[in-house]
């Protein structure tokens, strides 16, 4: 714990209940990934009850699955994994001490994290108009498998709709972080809330992924 | 750096409060509302988790009160779902689960293994809030008018029948849920990166095990009843369907989600209980904890095992046999890692210099009454008993033995025990024995006769009764009478511990000759806790040898 050096040990950064700036990262990660394991069990509870109802109203699925518009949904997915792509360079890019590159690949981030947003919302709008939203006014062309297709429709705003609001809240986070990096707060000596935000971003992109072919494809 | 501890309390020089610490570092509102110093988050939320006990508190002499007579005549039906309602999410929420972890958890986690505090002051400061804004949502509904569904919110009822109150009520056990989880995820963190030279793990005090082993149940298992509870406001508020049969849902499925929670939730509230039990035996024994490391490895069992057992509060639902005998082996089985800490505590006072002060009190009251718990509670995890008293009085005894015999009077012997740490000064040590004799005497007053009661049939969350069944009159008369006797028990605390946090006598660094880094520091601490890092060179509760 006293091999840091002496610079690095009185950075700014650094606060008072800490030794080093390196216990202080170590807190930090283990923090974040502990943070990581709770919201998987968060959207756990989503994923359970998706499987259950998946295997109780099969066919209602499969039939209420066609509504959503795949190629949409294909488009979102590869906007996504661009915005985990752009994340990690920003992350390499705060270690390396590259403060215009940092600065770009965030913003980035951002861009795309917001065009997925905008998809969603067109996406959202559709379901309105062809009454799939669940309620007094929900509809469904085969009635004998109303019942089914209105938990999946529950399940469909249910799950993406956490999801979404996980990207709103990154894209909070992402503003000031933007903010920061062009005052230069961030090198190879401190790059800590780069890295962190990194992680919980790759999350909300890996959520995606599973919720991608759940509602999309099966 | 330790020196080992003689049985005599040092009276060589009277002892003295240190000039500066951390109650008076600082002044005014905005240092306290705004602190990042684990200690005084610890206070705060110590005056608002008491405040929310008494309110909890009310509500169950309420209850008392109207069970006296066969006759629902003090309260209508309505009244009276309202108000057990209200005692349960109260009590449960923002009282039982947090006060061990969130008070003495808070204060004594960084001071145990050496840290200037926790690893995330700002986090730990928000999850106050957090706590804060659950609670306010709930008060909110008491005012409002109050939610009927009991604490458990089964569904559909909570979402289709009852009134809208429960949304509110719901967000409010969401938020304090995330307090919740932030709290442990600190804890986790702090125990892990934070120890000082030499805390290795197993030099680590058993209060710090169990908080560590409360602490994973607190972030695996809070998240799933977070979300579940969001589900009932979303099929509440937007008629997205989860559990309404109406809508194709299935409500039992609400009842496997909550209870994968809710029945660790209970582990949540004893395990911090357990160390502080393990604390004071050693103490009071002047003897290390025997088998320490079993009694460690038994916290992590009990986590371990706690998550596999929700299916037994299901045995009369839709549930297949084949998981009802599961669900029944595997709720045996967590009565070993239980069982362990008990015959290990009692081999701890075997042949010790057993000194009976007040927190010791405490600690022996614990270990009888949650005997009584864990006991009855094999009676419950037999399926064919559990169904003779599925919904009785005999359950409402069982978890009121484990959850208030069990995690009330470790929280109150904790807080005797850490009290002249915390504010630096002695209080009646008189008065403190007689309120935790009176404690032990209504508790048992209270709550054995519901064991008899459910025993012979009476259901729970009735309001009334049959007049002509006198036996079940006699013991609920019983019954509450010692729920009168437990509020005096209870109430005297409140008046000598404030008395004592001005008034008292210095307390000193370390009143009770214990062995432990909290009490190698002042009394209070300072803001930092040490005045130099301690270096740690021996193992836990390094008690003199007995002479004889």
């Amino acid at each position: 714990m006293s091999h840091s050096t002496a610079h690095a040990a009185h950075h700014p950064a650094l606060q008072h209940h800490f030794d080093t700036l390196e216990q202080q990262q170590n807190a930090s990660t283990l923090g974040m990934w502990w943070f990581l394991v709770t919201e998987v069990l968060f959207f756990g509870g989503f994923f359970m009850t998706y499987i259950l109802y998946r295997w109780m109203y099969n066919a209602s699925f499969h039939e209420a699955s066609h509504e959503l518009n795949v190629w949409l949904g294909l488009f979102n997915t590869a906007v996504l994994i661009g915005s985990s792509l752009t994340m990690a360079l920003a992350v390499r890019a705060s270690k390396t001490g590259e403060k215009s590159q940092l600065v770009m690949f965030l913003i980035l981030t951002l861009l795309l994290g917001s065009v997925f947003l905008g998809v969603k919302v067109i996406e959202y709008s559709e379901k309105f108009t062809h009454h799939l939203v669940p309620g007094a006014h929900f509809q469904f062309h085969d009635a004998t498998l109303k019942n089914g297709a209105e938990i999946y429709f529950s399940l469909y705003f249910g799950m993406t709709g956490l999801h979404a609001t996980h990207m709103i809240f990154g894209g909070f986070v992402l503003v000031p972080l933007i903010v920061m990096a062009a005052r230069g707060k961030f090198g190879p000596a401190w790059y800590t809330p780069i890295e962190l935000f990194g992680l919980y971003w790759h999350f909300v992109d890996i959520v995606w992924i599973f919720l991608f072919p759940l509602l999309y494809l099966m | 750096m330790h020196e080992v501890r003689t049985n005599e309390l040092d009276s060589s020089s009277a002892p003295t409060t240190p000039a500066v610490h951390y109650l008076n570092a600082t002044h005014g509102a905005a240092s306290w509302f705004f602190t990042k110093d684990h200690k005084r988050i610890a206070l705060l939320y110590l005056y608002s988790v008491s405040t929310f006990f008494l309110v909890g508190g009310i509500f169950a002499m309420l209850v008392r009160l109207e069970l006296a007579t066969p006759r629902g005549d003090l309260l209508s039906a309505e009244t009276y779902n309202k108000v057990f309602t209200a005692h349960g999410v109260v009590m449960v929420f923002f009282f039982l689960i947090p006060a061990i972890p969130a008070i003495l958890g808070n204060f004594l986690v960084p001071l145990m293994i050496g840290a200037k505090d926790l690893a995330f002051p700002r986090i730990n400061l928000a999850s106050w809030y957090l706590y804060m804004t659950g609670g306010l949502f709930g008060v909110a509904v008491l005012v409002m008018g109050g939610v009927d569904t009991g604490w458990t919110f089964y569904t559909p009822y909570s979402t289709a029948a009852s009134n809208s109150h429960v949304v509110l009520t719901a967000l409010g056990a969401f938020v304090a849920g995330f307090s919740s989880i932030f709290t442990g995820l600190n804890f986790i963190v702090t125990i892990h990166t934070m120890r000082a030279p030499g805390m290795t793990w197993d030099r680590l005090p058993l209060f710090i095990w169990s908080h560590y082993a409360t602490s994973l149940i607190m972030m695996l298992g809070t998240p799933v009843v977070a979300v579940t509870l969001m589900m009932v406001v979303l099929e509440r508020t937007l008629r997205l369907g989860f559990f309404n049969p109406d809508l194709g849902g299935d409500p039992v499925l609400f009842q496997h989600l909550f209870w994968f929670y809710s029945h660790p939730a209970v582990y949540i509230m004893v395990l911090p209980g357990m160390g502080v039990i393990s604390e004071i035996v050693a103490a009071f024994s002047r003897k290390p904890v025997f088998g320490y490391k079993m009694v460690a490895m038994a916290s992590l069992g009990i986590a371990l095992i706690g998550f596999l057992v929700w299916g037994h509060h299901m045995f009369t639902t839709s549930q297949s046999v084949l998981a009802a005998v599961t669900f029944s082996f595997l709720s045996f089985l967590v009565a070993i890692p239980s069982a362990i800490k008990v015959f290990n505590w009692t081999a701890t006072l075997y042949r010790g210099s057993v000194l009976l002060d007040s927190p010791m009190l405490y600690a022996i009251g614990f270990i009888g009454l949650f005997t009584i718990g864990g006991l009855t509670g094999l009676f419950l995890a037999a399926i064919g008993l559990d169904i003779h008293v599925h919904d009785t009085y005999f359950v409402v005894a069982h978890f009121h033995y484990v959850m208030v015999g069990g995690t009330l009077l470790a929280y109150l012997g904790g807080l005797h025990y850490w009290w002249p740490k915390i504010t630096g000064k002695l209080y009646s040590e008189p008065w403190a024995k007689t309120s935790a004799v009176i404690v032990f005497v209504g508790f048992n007053l209270t709550f054995f006769p519901q064991f008899v009661l459910g025993y012979m049939g009476m259901p729970r969350r009735y309001h009334a009764y049959p007049a002509e069944e006198l036996s079940w009159q006699v013991l609920n008369v019983l019954s509450s009478a010692g729920a009168s006797i437990l509020a005096i028990g209870l109430f005297l605390p409140l008046i000598y511990l404030t008395y004592a946090a001005f008034r008292g006598r210095p307390a000193g660094p370390n009143p009770w000759g214990a062995y432990g880094l909290e009490w190698e520091t002042t009394s209070p601490p300072p803001t930092a806790n040490f005045e130099v890092t301690p270096i740690v060179t021996k193992p836990a509760y390094y008690y003199a040898p007995e002479e004889h």
